[in-house]
């Protein structure tokens, strides 16, 4: 059952974009920009957060989970440090997801060579 | 007469069927990445028995790699031309961006080319997903204040 909410919904987005892709002059850039802001905002009344118990990995991976996580990290440091806390702990959720991106793209860069 | 009407008919229909089949693509593959996440986090948590709160980073990461490795072996930018936003939206187009902007300016040299380039594409998203989540969290902040 879990698996078929995850498909749902992470297939549910990705007909979302590229609706938007179709129909509208915008890049794939533009459009998981958008994506990114529209996470960071549906987390402003806590629904993301009850999006992803109810579909888990289906709405961990689009990448409004990004904006999603970003604002969580913020949110749970202000609690502690007040309004600073928004650029201590911007990075904390998904520090790991940019780190091993980094790494990954650094080492592939390295062994691989470009195709096409 | 018979084939100017074929023809507006033939227009009329053409990129209506183009629309449907990428949709329904990039609703498929979507969707199978959404699973694929799916299968490792129970997997982590079933044989690792890692907690929800740490299987979720190492099931990205997970996923993070493998989509690196697609895009060095030049499959992941054919799925990407089969899928379209499918390819994009899930966390492997993150990665994707940033690992074939790195293998394009790879010639360029370490620092000038890789270093400097590696956020040439992802680094929009880096960006707006932090300017948007600071004016959102501070208006969060606000009203949470003065709640």
């Amino acid at each position: 059952m879990n698996y078929l909410l995850s498909f749902l919904f992470c297939g549910f987005v990705c007909v979302v974009a590229q609706l938007i892709y179709e129909y509208t002059k915008l890049t794939p850039g533009h459009i998981t920009c958008s994506f990114v802001v529209i996470g960071a905002l549906l987390d402003l009344f806590h629904i993301y957060d009850r999006l992803i118990k109810i579909f888990h990995a289906g709405a961990m991976l689009p990448i409004t989970s990004f904006g999603h996580s970003l604002m969580h990290g913020a949110m749970a440091m202000t609690k502690e440090y007040g309004v600073f806390g928004l650029a201590m702990g911007m990075f904390d959720l998904t520090a790991a997801g940019i780190a091993s991106a980094i790494l990954f793209a650094f080492l592939v860069a390295i062994f691989f060579k470009p195709k096409s | 007469m018979n084939i100017k009407k074929y023809n507006e008919i033939a227009e009329k229909n053409k990129p209506q069927k183009q629309v449907l089949k990428h949709t329904f693509n990039a609703f498929m593959v979507g969707g199978i990445i959404g699973m694929i996440g799916e299968l490792f986090l129970n997997l982590y948590k079933e044989i690792f028995s890692f907690s929800e709160k740490e299987a979720t980073p190492i099931m990205l990461i997970t996923l993070i790699l493998i989509a690196a490795i697609l895009t060095g072996l030049g499959i992941y930018d054919r799925l990407g031309d089969f899928a379209g936003a499918g390819s994009f939206i899930p966390i492997t187009g993150f990665s994707n961006a940033m690992t074939s902007s790195a293998l394009e300016a790879r010639s360029e040299g370490l620092v000038t080319g890789i270093g400097a380039n590696i956020f040439k594409l992802g680094g929009a998203v880096i960006t707006f997903g932090i300017v948007a989540s600071f004016i959102v969290g501070g208006l969060r902040y606000v009203i949470t204040y003065f709640w």
